[in-house]
């Protein structure tokens, strides 16, 4: 068994405490929430933190509140199994709810938080390794190396954002709210990422992440579509989140598609979306956009199955995803 | 005849035990996380050990520095190559194994040096404190690299480059069979190994205790999750020079082996020998990752088949060739290379056959058996082949291989002695359940309902079959004695203690063993004791693998329990007054069959037994008749005292766009002879099925730079329970003259047909054939793109085994043998040898059908 590093545990009782405790011990502390991410990298010592800081009792990081006409406040401690289970959830925001049951097994979902896998680390089969592993083939920059063993000529790294939920806030519009003891902000969720796979996040080392807000639902229409080769569990090689609004005419009033695991953040089909605006869904034009859409996705050679195949399924996934949202408006009157 | 078999006159009535679905003896233990397993045992003063392993793949070692790892304060033992200079390994011909490296290391995590300390934070310290210098030698990851480069050998005993063993047979006459041929097709596949991934990692515990007035200094225990303690014992004994009498291997409760726990491993003889060294108890328990370089996975193996046909499909010749990738050692590798071979002719009917097979090391972990040792890539290939081939002819698959099937109490053409045989019923069963007909025949509505409702998914069934063996014929170490023994001791208070050899992995030998004594006994189940796996507490038995056990131990222990029977009817007799042939036992008591009111208890009988003939202790023994094998060089690999059968047929769905292939039902039917727990065969069936599905779909053994790409079980993909797809388990057949109550194998022949099944059905969904396994969706779309591209597109081709070529001649001398030989053979005189088998003592309807059968090969 690969034994977790030594470290510290602190358990703050509130969520001042908790940003006071973080700033004090600084960047030797990291935040556990569910642990369902962090700890299994620290027994591969991706992390060695000499301090835990431990944010699963937090009660100001709980509740699911708001409705969807108003829109809705997620506790960033929410865990994925609460989230998949919202009724309000389910019914109007429905691209999270499945992305929350997507992720790996019902063990780690009753443990991992919404917030933690929004905050998860980029992964990448050259990082994701033991300490003996990597040692053998010589580490790589991401830690304890110097150069990306993907992509050797490259400056930077190229670890994959591998967070089922991330692409769909990033579609749903979803902001945060990050808290420390310099004080809060409330950011677009796309503000929270930088497509860099070493620094994937603007948080900063002493903030905590404290809720997400997800925008009025009403008239809007969304859903999560996951590549992965074991359908029971795995990390995506492909997320496809699109949430669309239709005109009283049938038009597409708005349309929002975000890519996950095709790039160390999540991607905005934004080309795509625009193409959408305004128009009569046709076949031809849900093709269009599809492909517009997958150019977005550059894989490399550092996650499950092939580039190519990775490629080749995104403009599928992206019509699928369009071809259920439309269909289920059609349907829809029969509900 | 075989005393056993004298022994074993069956029972008259129904069975009260045997055929019943009890749980297993120790399912609430388990379940209940109340079971010990190796890694559970904690001793008085324990240290942890722990191996530091080569980050290289290949690579000369230049010096090895302990210093500071040895002044680390908890350290107490640091040992080297040197400190255990002793070659093993599993097989005689094949003791190319140190405990740790010597001058050398050949894969990426061979053992370099071993540690104990007193926690495993100081032995994890210890590890990185070992100064180990390296000389990169140039690295072969692959059958044609390492066939390329004999100049860069991996072992320097290879004589041939870097061919580990190469075989080659011809069985009847080839060129003639060919000749007779109206139609002949060739193809090449690939078989990708993969590990066992069984859930308990490996673990072991060893303890020496000293004692200055044995000269040997002491005596060691080790508890080992193995399936092979006989043969850890031995290998144990030879590497640390302590002999056989002063160690002691156990087998605690093992959580799956799969073949995976079947080779003397370095952990085991290190953690004897720093044990030895310290003079405390040394446990080491390897990381998953450690369990995917340890390995003796399933071979990679590439391979080539020729066959010839007449026009309605009756094969006149196959030609078969097998290319192993063996990684870095030898491990079982010899016996796999045999395998890649053996088994064609005892599915289908060859009038003649060639097999070639050679096996090459790589500097990739070691393979080794995993369940279905050796034949399911064969079995892939044969039964992909034989669709391809009734397409060419514009036959049914089902009636190509009905042609061809191998008949019950025959002789093959590699002179293997075939009995019980329900082939023909397993395919007719999963032929009839699965609805193969209809499905068929609607084939033309089912695609036209798809388009019309623009539906991606097009839904293919296809079909295969296979045979597996129920325990090798042929011990690891040729010789006389016994491959499986059972001790079974009476006390006076009604007790029943079994003492067997055999290794429960989770397969339920141990609840085999309970229910056949308690039939032969007449007693509950829950009144046995077992002992089981204890090299000095129990005979020996050779080990859970071949599928051996249920159909060897169980001989063992119905012969030992008969033994003791007789002396408890005897006594009984006298005391009721009737004569001995009118008494039965069951339930717990032993009673006139004319009136069963007329009885003892067991207990009464016990004591007056013990009172008549002093301690009540009998032992049972069970070897493998003689006469079932040809009398060639090799011909040890194959033969078996019976052979179990399977069908399968898959049902899948495909999508063309996306290429993933969904498998929506497996239907499997095997031939188990009698089940003596239907419940417990049932599991095995589908426990087969679960794996042959994830070999087929999921699992790839890949290597990049190197390494082993992703030894975890989150990126190595398995299956689990929720990827699993519904299956239909059929068990079929008649009870089997020689295994225990008609008793077969159950472990690992339902496996073998349920990959190639996958992929026929892969075919006929979608017309593309994929001659490699996985078949992972990337390469269904690949192949679906190449076979549809669009004017105008240039699609990737096709993907392809690509053929390897060889420049010389078939490394190995051809042995030409022909079943006339074993007519020619004279009588032995021992009386063991003697034939027909089937003609004598032949208590079952199947046997009596088999004199109207037409004999094939030499037994009549």
């Amino acid at each position: 068994m690969l034994r977790l590093p030594p470290f510290r545990y602190l358990a703050p009782r509130t969520l001042g405490e908790a940003t006071r405790l973080l700033a004090e011990e600084g960047p030797q502390a990291m935040p556990v929430a569910g642990g369902t991410d962090l700890l299994p990298n620290m027994k591969r010592r991706q992390f060695t933190p000499a301090v835990l800081i431990g944010l699963r009792h937090l009660r100001e990081l709980k509740g699911i509140s708001g409705s969807p006409e108003m829109g809705m406040r997620i506790g960033a401690g929410e865990t994925l199994t609460s989230i998949s289970n919202h009724p309000l959830i389910c019914a109007h925001y429905p691209a999270l709810a499945l992305a929350a049951a997507a992720v790996s097994t019902p063990q780690l979902r009753n443990a991992g938080t919404i917030g933690g896998n929004i905050l998860l680390d980029t992964r990448c089969n050259y990082y994701n390794q033991t300490e003996f592993w990597r040692h053998s083939i010589g580490y790589c920059m991401k830690r304890d190396g110097s150069i990306c063993l993907v992509a050797p000529g490259s400056p930077r790294c190229w670890a994959i954002s591998s967070a089922d939920t991330a692409p769909v806030l990033v579609a749903l519009q979803a902001r945060v709210r990050l808290v420390s003891v310099r004080g809060e902000r409330e950011i677009p969720i796309q503000e929270l990422f930088y497509d860099d796979g070493m620094r994937p996040y603007t948080r900063e080392a002493d903030e905590i992440l404290q809720e997400i807000w997800l925008p009025p639902a009403l008239g809007w229409r969304s859903t999560y579509l996951k590549l992965r080769r074991r359908g029971s569990f795995d990390f995506p090689i492909l997320g496809v989140a699109v949430a669309l609004r239709r005109e009283p005419d049938g038009r597409i009033g708005d349309a929002r598609i975000a890519l996950g695991a095709v790039a160390s953040h999540p991607v905005e089909a934004e080309e795509a979306m625009a193409r959408l605006r305004g128009q009569q869904p046709t076949p031809a034009l849900l093709q269009e956009v599809a492909t517009l859409a997958a150019k977005r996705a550059r894989p490399l050679d550092n996650a499950d199955l092939t580039i190519t195949y990775r490629k080749q399924l995104t403009p599928v996934y992206v019509r699928r995803a369009l071809d259920l949202l439309l269909e289920a408006e059609q349907g829809s009157g029969a509900e | 005849m075989d005393e056993w078999r004298r022994l074993q006159p069956r029972k008259a009535g129904p069975y009260k035990v045997v055929g019943k679905p009890l749980p297993k003896v120790d399912a609430y233990s388990t379940v209940t996380g109340r079971a010990i397993y190796a890694d559970d045992i904690m001793l008085p003063r324990m240290l942890y050990g722990g191996l530091l392993r080569s980050p290289h793949p290949h690579a000369r070692i230049i010096s090895i520095n302990t210093r500071k790892a040895r002044e680390l304060p908890g350290v107490l033992a640091v040992i080297t190559g040197e400190d255990l200079p002793r070659k093993y390994g599993i097989l005689p011909s094949s003791q190319d194994e140190t405990a740790l490296a010597v001058d050398k290391v050949r894969y990426v995590g061979d053992p370099v040096a071993a540690v104990a300390a007193t926690d495993p934070d100081t032995l994890e310290q210890a590890l990185r404190l070992i100064e180990v210098e390296y000389e990169v030698l140039p690295v072969l990851m692959g059958i044609e690299e390492a066939l390329a480069h004999p100049d860069i050998k991996i072992h320097e005993e290879t004589r041939n480059g870097n061919i580990h063993k190469a075989v080659s047979y011809e069985f009847g006459d080839i060129e003639a069979g060919f000749a007779a041929a109206d139609y002949v097709r060739e193809d090449w596949f690939y078989y990708e190994g993969n590990n066992h991934v069984p859930i308990e990692a490996h673990a072991c515990l060893a303890r020496w205790e000293p004692d200055p007035h044995d000269p040997i200094g002491g005596k060691l225990t080790l508890w080992s999750s193995t399936q092979t303690p006989h043969y850890v014992h031995r290998e144990v004994s030879k590497v640390l020079g302590i002999p056989p009498s002063h160690l002691r291997v156990i087998a605690p409760h093992v959580g799956g082996g799969f073949g995976g726990k079947s080779d003397p491993f370095s952990h085991e003889i290190c953690a004897c020998e720093l044990a030895r060294r310290t003079g405390r108890p040394v446990k080491i328990t390897c990381t998953r990752e450690e369990v995917f370089l340890i390995h003796r996975g399933r071979h990679p193996v590439k391979m080539w088949i020729k066959t010839g046909v007449k026009r309605d499909g009756t094969i006149t010749a196959m030609h078969f060739r097998s290319f192993l990738d063996g990684g870095a050692y030898g491990s079982y590798g010899v016996a796999t290379t045999y395998y890649t071979g053996a088994l064609q002719p005892v599915t289908y009917a060859l009038p003649a056959y060639k097999f070639e097979g050679m096996r090459v090391f790589t500097n990739k972990p070691p393979c080794g058996p995993k369940r279905g040792h050796g034949t399911p890539q064969p079995r892939f290939a044969v039964e992909v082949h034989l669709d391809k081939i009734a397409a060419d002819l514009g036959i049914d698959p089902i009636e190509l291989r009905k042609r061809n099937l191998v008949r019950p109490y025959s002789r093959t053409i590699n002179g293997l002695r075939i009995t019980s045989c329900a082939l023909e019923e397993c395919l007719d069963q999963v032929v009839a359940r699965s609805g193969w007909r209809e499905f068929h025949a609607a084939r033309l509505a089912r695609e036209a309902e798809a388009v019309r409702q623009s539906s991606p998914v097009r839904h293919g069934m296809g079909l295969a079959l296979s045979t597996y063996i129920c325990g090798a014929g042929k011990p690891i170490y040729w010789n006389d004695m016994p491959h499986s023994a059972v001790q079974i001791r009476l006390d006076r208070g009604g007790g029943v203690t079994v003492y067997c050899g055999a290794t429960d992995i989770g397969q339920g030998s141990t609840s085999v063993l309970a229910y056949i004594v308690a039939e032969e006994l007449g007693v509950e189940p829950e009144r046995i004791h077992l002992e089981t796996a204890d090299t000095t507490l129990t005979p020996v038995d050779l080990g859970s693998y071949s599928s051996r056990v249920t159909f060897m131990a169980g001989n063992a222990a119905i012969q030992a329990a008969r033994r003791l029977k007789e002396l408890l009817h005897s006594v009984a007799a006298e005391r009721l007054r009737l004569p001995p042939d009118r008494l039965e036992s069951g339930d717990g008591f032993i009673y006139c069959v004319d009136d069963p009111q007329v009885a003892l208890s067991f207990e009464q009988a016990v004591q007056l037994a013990e009172a008549r003939y002093g301690a009540l202790v009998a032992a049972g023994s069970y070897a493998p008749p003689e006469d079932i094998h040809g009398d060639f060089k090799g011909a040890g690999v194959g033969p078996s005292p019976a052979y179990s059968y399977s069908a399968c047929v898959a049902l899948v769905g495909v999508d063309i766009e996306t290429g993933e292939v969904k498998v929506e039902k497996l239907w499997l039917a095997h031939d188990v002879g009698q089940a003596i727990n239907p419940l417990l065969v049932a599991g095995q069936v589908e426990g087969s099925a679960y794996m042959g599905y994830g070999e087929a779909l999921m699992e790839q053994q890949i290597f990049r730079k190197g390494r082993h790409k992703i030894p975890s079980i989150l990126d190595y993909k398995i299956p689990t329970t929720l990827d699993t797809p519904e299956i239909e388990t059929i068990l079929v057949g008649q009870p089997d003259d020689e295994g225990p109550f008609g008793g077969k194998e159950a472990g690992q022949g339902p496996l073998l047909p349920v990959i190639p099944a996958i992929a026929n059905a892969v075919y006929n969904a979608v017309g593309i054939r994929i001659d490699e396994v996985p078949i992972t969706p990337d390469k269904v779309l690949r192949a679906l793109k190449a076979a549809h591209s669009e004017p105008g597109e240039r699609p990737l081709p096709p993907p392809r085994v690509t053929p390897i070529v060889l420049n010389e001649l078939w490394p190995a001398r051809l042995i030409r043998w022909s079943p006339e030989h074993l007519e020619q053979r004279p009588d032995p005189t021992n009386g063991h040898h003697q034939h027909p088998r089937q003609g004598e003592s032949a208590p079952h309807g199947a046997a009596s059908t088999s004199s109207q059968l037409p004999q094939k090969g030499g037994t009549a």
